[in-house]
């Protein structure tokens, strides 16, 4: 059968993830760390909202837009969090999640062999999606003792004729790298020089520990050339609600609107309800949320450092990227002998890229007591691997 | 908010040495505060929250609404602390509205906790009225919701 799939779908490679999943998924006791997503359920306020839509037979078509309340009330948002304005009319487009919206800005955008700049290691979709939209993805390194930034010294050297796109995630996944402003500044002077658009998937945004966020859209000549990504999944622990947003300058927004119509129509009305609900009650329980993923952040970073692993202290997001250098094993190695030896699941680095390996992911979206456990279990496998000769203190 | 008080008041039990980690202080700070809350009656101690209702011995609880006299120079407070003293006593409050004070009460059985009513509380001097109600049924007690499917959830165990 293979002759009639598509070249550039035959040509993806399997996603890392899915391997692992399938032998995690066939064992017992194991303390997963794998997991891209909050282990808080969504705030009962928001699934009561959902459930009283559908009471209410809210069950129909939406506008292609997505709902007219709902676009008003990301507009205040976004406005008032990151001083970003969009009109609701034809700036802003309700998506499946962020993953529709960073599809139909790719497929909106590339024509066959447009090159598509991103930094690596990164969210597992972004060279696929790139793929799928017959685009060029072109890898931009981000490094640990750099804390994962991207910097515009290694854009430029990256780049090359034929670039017409910059995908951006900060706060990442999987390395919790953040940017800051000075930095971005520099990027968005490299993104004018070039004439890029820059995709801007902010959707860990509010989940920033020390500094607080800046989007790239606010610097001089970037409102123009960016779509703003974002969702409600990681904040408000909806990602099961698929819900997400892309906000830019009408034309392009326009133009994704014509893909997401003939392939999707709308989002689902229940999840725009809910996020409507998120929007206007949620905030609170985002603070919360994000005060208790901070307490975890700084117990796996001290424990993985004391275990002897080099491990960058995440600016955002739920992740932690030590390298696993020090047990001269590779990321594969590693994951798959933590897992078989003391059943906790971390996900190869190399699963986000070339530029991964050498690292593992560690999600700290899961309970304090879990995370105290898997972090004493990790400590004995690297114990156990680290060959005796090497100095701890190397 | 004192840092021992914060994570004391999000309810989940935490070792003091988990303490410390979290609120980012030594372990020997963590008794400090601890003792001094101590002192200061803010923390008063720990119950453990129970779902006893499969428990052939579980206790009987009741909820009492009672009408008192106030005092001249005391209000309800003599009383209220009064009441309050008795073992079968587990929380009592002033309120606004139709009676003074909601009390809940909690016995070995049904005839216990009638007798305490009829027999302790509305004997007592000030005591207008009382309307006693029992509980049949609990379904959040403390925060905790008393029916809920299994902590297993269906997240998957890897995702991107």
């Amino acid at each position: 059968m293979k002759r009639f799939i598509a070249r550039h779908v035959a040509g993806l490679p399997k996603s890392g993830i899915r391997d692992f999943f399938e032998i995690v998924s066939k064992m017992k006791d194991v303390i997963s760390l794998g997991i891209g997503e909050p282990d808080f359920d969504t705030p009962w306020h928001i699934r009561e909202a959902a459930i009283y839509a559908l009471e209410k037979g809210k069950t129909h078509y939406t506008s292609n837009l997505g709902l007219l309340e709902l676009r008003r009330a990301i507009a205040a948002y976004v406005e008032r969090n990151y001083s970003l304005g969009y009109r609701p009319d034809d700036e802003i487009l309700v998506t499946v999640g962020v993953s529709e919206a960073i599809d139909l800005a790719l497929r909106a955008l590339l024509n066959p062999g447009d090159k598509v700049l991103y930094h690596q290691p990164c969210y597992v979709s972004y060279h696929p999606g790139v793929a799928l939209a017959h685009g060029v993805a072109i890898p931009v390194p981000t490094r640990s003792d750099d804390g994962f930034a991207l910097n515009a010294a290694d854009l430029e050297a990256a780049w090359q004729p034929g670039c017409k796109v910059l995908m951006m995630n900060f706060p990442c996944n999987p390395t919790g790298g953040t940017s800051d402003p000075a930095r971005l500044e520099k990027i968005a002077r490299f993104a004018v020089e070039k004439d890029l658009i820059v995709l801007s998937d902010e959707i860990y945004s509010e989940l920033v520990y020390e500094n607080p966020h800046t989007s790239i859209a606010v610097f001089p000549g970037m409102r123009e050339r960016t779509i703003f990504l974002h969702g409600f999944s990681k904040a408000f622990a909806m990602t099961g609600f698929r819900i997400g947003y892309a906000c830019g300058p009408s034309q392009l927004v326009d133009a994704m609107m014509k893909v997401h119509q003939y392939s999707m129509l709308c989002a689902p009305i229940l999840s725009q309800e809910a996020a409507l609900e998120a929007l206007i009650r949620g905030e609170d329980g985002v603070k919360s949320m994000r005060e208790q993923y901070l307490r975890r952040r700084d117990l796996v970073v001290g424990r993985l450092r004391a275990a002897g692993l080099p491990c960058h202290a995440p600016g955002g997001a739920f992740y932690v990227f030590p390298s696993v250098a020090p047990t001269g094993l590779s990321d594969r190695d590693f994951a798959y002998g933590l897992l078989e030896s003391q059943r906790v699941a971390v996900i190869p680095g190399g699963a986000f890229g070339d530029n991964g390996r050498g690292f593992v992911r560690a999600s700290f979206a899961t309970g304090y007591d879990q995370l105290v456990e898997a972090c004493d279990r990790i400590e004995r496998f690297v114990n156990a691997a680290t060959p005796c000769s090497a100095p701890s203190s190397s | 908010m004192n840092p021992v008080l914060k994570l004391l008041t999000e309810g989940v039990h935490l070792t003091t040495a988990q303490m410390a980690q979290a609120a980012g202080i030594s372990e020997s700070e963590v008794s400090q505060h601890l003792e001094q809350l101590r002192k200061d009656r803010v923390f008063l101690g720990w119950r453990p929250v129970l779902d006893l209702s499969r428990e052939s011995d579980a206790a009987v609880r009741a909820v009492i609404e009672v009408k008192i006299t106030p005092e001249r120079g005391g209000g309800f407070n003599r009383l209220a602390e009064r009441l309050s003293r008795f073992d079968e006593v587990e929380s009592c409050y002033l309120m606004s509205g139709a009676y003074d004070l909601l009390i809940f009460v909690s016995g070995p059985s049904l005839q216990k906790v009638a007798g305490f009513v009829s027999e302790k509380l509305s004997t007592l001097e000030g005591v207008l009225s009382t309307s006693t109600h029992f509980m049949l049924r609990s379904y959040k007690e403390g925060s905790f919701l008393m029916e809920v499917p299994s902590q297993e959830t269906d997240r998957l165990k890897v995702s991107p």
